[in-house]
């Protein structure tokens, strides 16, 4: 149960079906990871979403030459495991990159 | 996940030691210190040795792969030892390596400083190899005796690694 919802979640806490996602779940995930969530978190989750759409994997180096964010601004947003937590509060999969 | 402590077995904080500059070990050295940040681990890199080439300002664009005494190139010493071996061999890494993402050594040092790894220079190498600080990558945290290294390891959860 996420936001009032039933949502499908594997074992360390990710959507499993990127349909089930919006706005409240997003608010909800970003709670439990002690996570205020700021218009540049937001520009930074539309990014990852959008990536995930357009299938492209995700590494730390891609997000730094984005333009939505520089990786010192991305350690600011998210201080523990960036886009782990990211990734998670956007209800898309881990990354599975080494960078 | 916050709660990273140290307890528990958990990991806190990587000590990185690397001694050698050959691509084969720096890549594994940074790329476990950007993996440890990437995890909401702390991470810091001692450069010892060899190890000091991967911050000095003049030859950190010229690194190489080891083709000499390394028995995973399947190449006969001889022939790696000819001239342009190791250049032939870096370039043929360094395009693998695109493809993958992996950024060459000068930004990866970048996105290590941004992704807030700490980077030490071993002053007793330092001495040795008759380099100033004005010689290395402007961005280092400083230059460390063994001692100070070990007072910066001090804690649970630390642990160390030789490259």
């Amino acid at each position: 149960m996420i936001a009032g919802k039933t949502i499908a979640v594997n074992e360390e806490g990710y959507l499993i079906n990127f349909s089930q996602w919006d706005r409240t779940i997003g608010e909800e995930l970003a709670k439990e990871a002690s996570i205020n969530l700021t218009p540049s978190h937001w520009n930074l989750i539309n990014y990852i979403q959008g990536e995930y759409k357009k299938e492209i994997p995700l590494t730390i180096r891609r997000i730094g030459k984005s333009g939505v964010v520089d990786i010192k601004g991305l350690y600011q947003l998210f201080p523990m495991a960036p886009l782990k937590t990211a990734t998670k509060i956007a209800g898309v999969p881990k990354p599975a990159s080494c960078i | 996940m916050n709660e990273n402590n140290g307890q528990n077995g958990h990991i806190k904080k990587m000590m990185i030691i690397l001694s050698k500059a050959g691509l084969e070990n720096v890549y594994a050295a940074f790329v476990l210190a950007n993996g440890a940040r990437m995890e909401g681990i702390d991470a810091e890199v001692f450069f010892t040795f060899f190890g000091l080439d991967v911050i000095h300002k003049k030859k950190l664009n010229h690194l190489h792969i080891a083709t000499v005494g390394n028995p995973s190139m399947n190449m006969p010493t001889l022939i790696g030892g000819l001239p342009g071996m190791e250049a032939l061999a870096t370039r043929m890494m360094k395009k693998e390596m695109e493809k993958v993402d992996m950024p060459e050594v000068p930004e990866f040092i970048e996105i290590l400083k941004a992704s807030g790894v700490k980077l030490w220079a071993c002053k007793l190498a330092m001495d040795m190899f008759h380099y100033e600080k004005k010689d290395m990558y402007d961005d280092i945290d400083g230059i460390l005796t063994v001692g100070d290294f070990y007072k910066k390891s001090e804690g649970t959860g630390v642990h160390m690694l030789f490259i």
